[in-house]
């Protein structure tokens, strides 16, 4: 076991884990932050997705060892009052149904608009091809990643 | 978030301080609540679905799982309808598990708004029915001068309004109206049936806030991980966990025994620790022998010579229209097709999980379930409780499909919670979720027509071979036909001779309803086949179809499940139409069609295909429902394209394989749904319908494949009849 210290969604916090141990079960299961979601474990299917220093990363791939300084971004701190503009626009487009993949989506879409603030369809294509929906929203998606693209995201 | 114990109760004193009667109670207390309260089937609604405190403040409760088909917005629109109350400022809630309340919680056969649609408007009804009276009461005024609307009465003549938290008290202690007759409103005054509303479950789905199961977070908990044989039917012979106990954060290892008959578990090593990443690794470190048992000589290739040998030998006979046999032997022109259709895993996006905590003669269960109160039974069994000892929170669904409708995770769940004494989150890896998933049969489908000289079918023969849903749930049935056959048996078009056989086939791999159930293959059999009569006709498929989708002036539907061709033959008309039936396409692309009923609607999609070499892509689905009365337009059509893109992971790329009696696909590396890229745009066109509501969580579905592959043979003359499509190099 070691000690880590990590800044995510702008507060400290400390753990003691062992140093393989990936982000993804430190936050849900050291933090109880379950906003990022185990999906495959493997880094297939997107459902852990959250920002280090602003780029998409695969949590369950991220050995928390290797975070060091990066900020960590989760779905929660995104908004808590859903006023950022990728979850507004994912709820005028009415995107989830599940909503289990959601968090691991909305994070990569805000990862891509960060970069890409006007994305073309292959150019969500390709940022979003690490993402399983498997209730197949995809057609909601692209237009939410639109829609939030027109009020710059 | 953090759930404790301490939390639900409270939440459940919260929702019964106001006079409410509850579903939120603990077990003793509804005990006697029982006693008092109503018998039989008036079901009292405030106890039940309307919720009113004195404050004013209004709970809707559902007692149906939502797993993203919308259920929650949908049955809270019927209550809020009928009860005249606000929609935007009600909340809306999950029901606690008191079968005793609710005659039928669980979620699936696209049944939720069917069962619902006439018992929630009425329990509506009768809140509005009673808060007039209440208030018609309290004035001296007659009932019939006072208006009920966003929850208030008024009386306008005397300009005096109260209300509904203000009445509730009152409310409360009138009689209950006799449900059959209390009004409902006119469809004419709808305000929220038939008109899009958004989600109520959305919010929570985009900031994280939202609790699946797997997010369920109890004070102390612990996390478990079973090491289950790989090979159906297996078990483990010895196991040696030094290793695995020496992992941190690894609390204890123990075995736990199959178990059987309605329950189906594996059986096999837990792991308990602090985290489940612990767990995992745990598990990782268990050294273990295993006993494959008899299924180990089982594979896809074993298989493949039982489905065909099946579908090529007469079988069990389901209908039987004229004489196929003797028209077969002199009809103008024959043709044959073979069907082949996999293994499917259901591949939630959240993988089975459950949480319990088994305590002094009682328990308490988080699950992300399509049953709860199969989940309360089998957990009361595995623990020797009685049902009612058992308190079932259900969590959203991370994805259903038919996968959470069965109870083997909650019994693994309870068997371990027993050993571990404290709170217990079972969680299923990826891998776990797909090789020890009940799956979606494996089919060989043999079809034979004739057609006469001028283009007419004269005989349309069927045989189904598959591993069987209820020869493996229900043998003693005697019916291993009973979820296999659906769809092939109504096959909707008028010829004047049609056989349907079925035989079953014995297989080590457990079966399961998989979105669409049998409609799935049987939706691909039929509307390939009709198109392929159609080519034979020398016909173009949509007016083929329309000759032979016939209604003869006295049809009557013999069942729910027997379809009306005039509905059929208007959803394929409107789709064609949407789609540009019959303009001409550039070379290398072409458009097919399916139209079919399941689930009580109908719905026809156009696939619109461009073919180059060995590849296809496809470049639109346009579908037309007719699902009868739409409560929320906005879930049809979400639900529409949800089912297109899951029949078409399994059209274009997914198989479940055996190799030495186990699966041989263990994550979405090996079994990779439909992504982004892949996902066609589909056009939803909805009919306006009076009918009574049909389903939607599955009858989009049947319809996809086949209408790609029909499109595919238009592109390119090949026909696909195995599934995932593979084309040959032309």
């Amino acid at each position: 076991m070691s000690a880590f210290h990590l800044v995510i969604n702008d507060r400290t916090h400390d753990v003691d884990v062992s140093p393989d141990t990936p982000l993804l079960w430190v936050l849900r299961d050291k933090l109880n932050m379950t906003g990022t979601k185990y999906g495959c474990g493997m880094g297939l299917c997107g459902a852990c997705t959250v920002h280090l220093d602003g780029e998409a990363a695969l949590s369950c791939q991220t050995a928390i060892s290797s975070v060091g300084s990066k900020k960590i971004t989760t779905i929660e701190g995104l908004s808590a009052d859903n006023s950022h503009p990728v979850q507004r626009a994912w709820i005028a487009e009415q995107v989830p149904q599940c909503g289990y993949c959601q968090p691991g989506q909305i994070m990569s879409a805000a990862a891509l608009l960060a970069k890409t603030p006007k994305p073309t369809d292959d150019q969500i294509d390709s940022a979003m091809g690490g993402n399983l929906c498997r209730c197949g929203m995809y057609q909601r998606i692209r237009r939410a990643i639109h829609r939030a693209a027109g009020e710059g995201a | 978030m953090t759930l404790s114990r301490r939390q639900f109760v409270m939440q459940g004193s919260v929702a019964a301080a106001g006079l409410v009667i509850g579903v939120r109670l603990s077990p003793a207390v509804f005990a006697q609540e029982n006693e008092k309260g109503p018998k039989g089937k008036v079901v009292n609604p405030f106890d039940a679905y309307v919720h009113v405190k004195p404050d004013g403040k209004i709970s809707l409760i559902v007692a149906k799982s939502e797993m993203g088909q919308g259920i929650k917005t949908g049955l809270a629109m019927l209550l809020a309808e009928e009860a005249e109350v606000d929609f935007n400022s009600v909340s809306v809630e999950q029901a606690e598990t008191r079968p005793d309340i609710y005659a039928h919680m669980g979620t699936g056969g696209s049944g939720s708004t069917m069962e619902n649609f006439m018992p929630l408007r009425r329990a509506g009804a009768t809140v509005r029915e009673l808060m007039i009276a209440a208030a018609a009461q309290k004035w001296n005024v007659p009932a019939k001068e006072c208006e009920a609307k966003k929850g208030t009465v008024v009386h306008e003549k005397s300009s005096r309004r109260a209300t509904y938290g203000e009445l509730v008290e009152a409310a409360m202690r009138l009689p209950l109206p006799d449900p059959d007759k209390v009004e409902l409103k006119d469809e004419a005054d709808f305000e929220l049936i038939g008109h899009a509303t958004p989600r109520v479950d959305i919010p929570s789905k985009v900031n994280g806030s939202a609790v699946f199961g797997v997010d369920v977070r109890v004070p102390e908990m612990l996390y478990a991980v079973v090491a289950r044989c790989p090979t159906f039917g297996g078990k483990h012979a010895h196991y040696e966990a030094t290793k695995a106990k020496a992992v941190p954060g690894v609390k204890d290892v123990f075995e736990i025994p199959a178990l059987g008959r309605d329950i189906f578990t594996a059986g096999g090593v837990v792991v308990v620790a602090d985290s489940t990443w612990a767990a995992m690794q745990g598990r990782e470190a268990l050294k273990i022998t295993w006993d494959n048992g008899p299924a180990a000589a089982e594979s896809t290739g074993t298989l493949h010579s039982a489905l065909h040998s099946g579908a090529g030998k007469p079988g069990k006979r389901i209908r039987n229209d004229g004489n196929v046999d003797a028209v077969l032997s002199n009809g103008a022109k024959r043709i044959e097709a073979t069907y082949e259709f996999p293994f499917l895993a259901h591949a939630t996006m959240e993988p089975m999980n459950i949480t319990v905590h088994a305590r002094n003669g009682e328990a308490e269960v988080w699950a992300p379930t399509q049953s709860p109160d199969w989940v309360q039974r089998t957990v009361a069994k595995v623990l020797d409780l009685k049902p009612e000892k058992v308190v079932v929170h259900t969590t959203l669904l991370g994805g259903g499909f038919g996968r959470r409708y069965i109870a083997d995770y909650p019994a693994e769940g309870a068997q371990i919670a027993k050993v571990v004494g404290k709170p217990v989150q079972l969680v299923w890896s990826r891998e776990d979720d797909m090789t020890h998933d009940f799956y979606r049969p494996a089919a060989c489908h043999q079809m034979k027509g004739a057609v006469d000289q001028n283009g007419r079918p004269l005989a349309w023969s069927h045989t189904i071979a598959s591993t069987s849903i209820a020869a493996y749930w229900h043998p003693e049935s005697g019916k291993p036909e009973a979820s296999e056959v659906g769809g092939a048996e109504q096959m909707p078009y008028a010829i004047p001779n049609v056989r349907l056989e079925y035989n079953p086939v014995e297989s080590a791999v457990p079966p399961l309803w998989w979105r669409s159930v049998e409609h799935s293959f049987n939706g691909f059999a039929v509307e390939c086949f009709v198109d392929e009569l159609a080519a034979a006709a020398g016909q173009d498929p949509v007016q083929f179809r329309k000759s032979l989708l016939v209604k003869p002036a006295n049809w009557k539907a013999k069942n729910d499940e027997d379809p009306d061709p005039a509905r059929l033959r208007a959803v394929m008309e409107l789709a064609a139409e949407k789609a540009g039936w019959g303009t001409p396409m550039p070379k290398g692309k072409g458009r097919g069609i399916a139209t079919y009923h399941s689930f009580g609607s109908y719905i026809a999609e156009v696939a619109e295909v461009t073919v180059q070499g060995n590849n296809f892509k496809i470049d639109r689905m346009v579908a037309a429902i007719d699902c009868g009365q739409i409560v929320n337009p906005e879930s049809v059509r979400s639900q529409a394209e949800s089912a297109i893109i899951y029949g078409l992971s399994a059209a274009l790329k997914n198989e479940i394989t055996i190799k030495n009696g186990a699966v041989e696909q263990t994550n979405f590396d090996g079994y990779d749904p439909i992504r982004i890229s892949e996902a066609p745009p589909i056009e939803v066109h909805l009919m306006n319908s009076k009918d009574d509501p049909g389903g939607m969580g599955e009858p989009a579905l049947p319809p996809a494949a086949p209408a790609v592959a029909n499109a595919i043979f238009a592109a390119c003359g090949q026909r696909v009849r195995k599934l995932p499509f593979q084309l040959k190099t032309a």
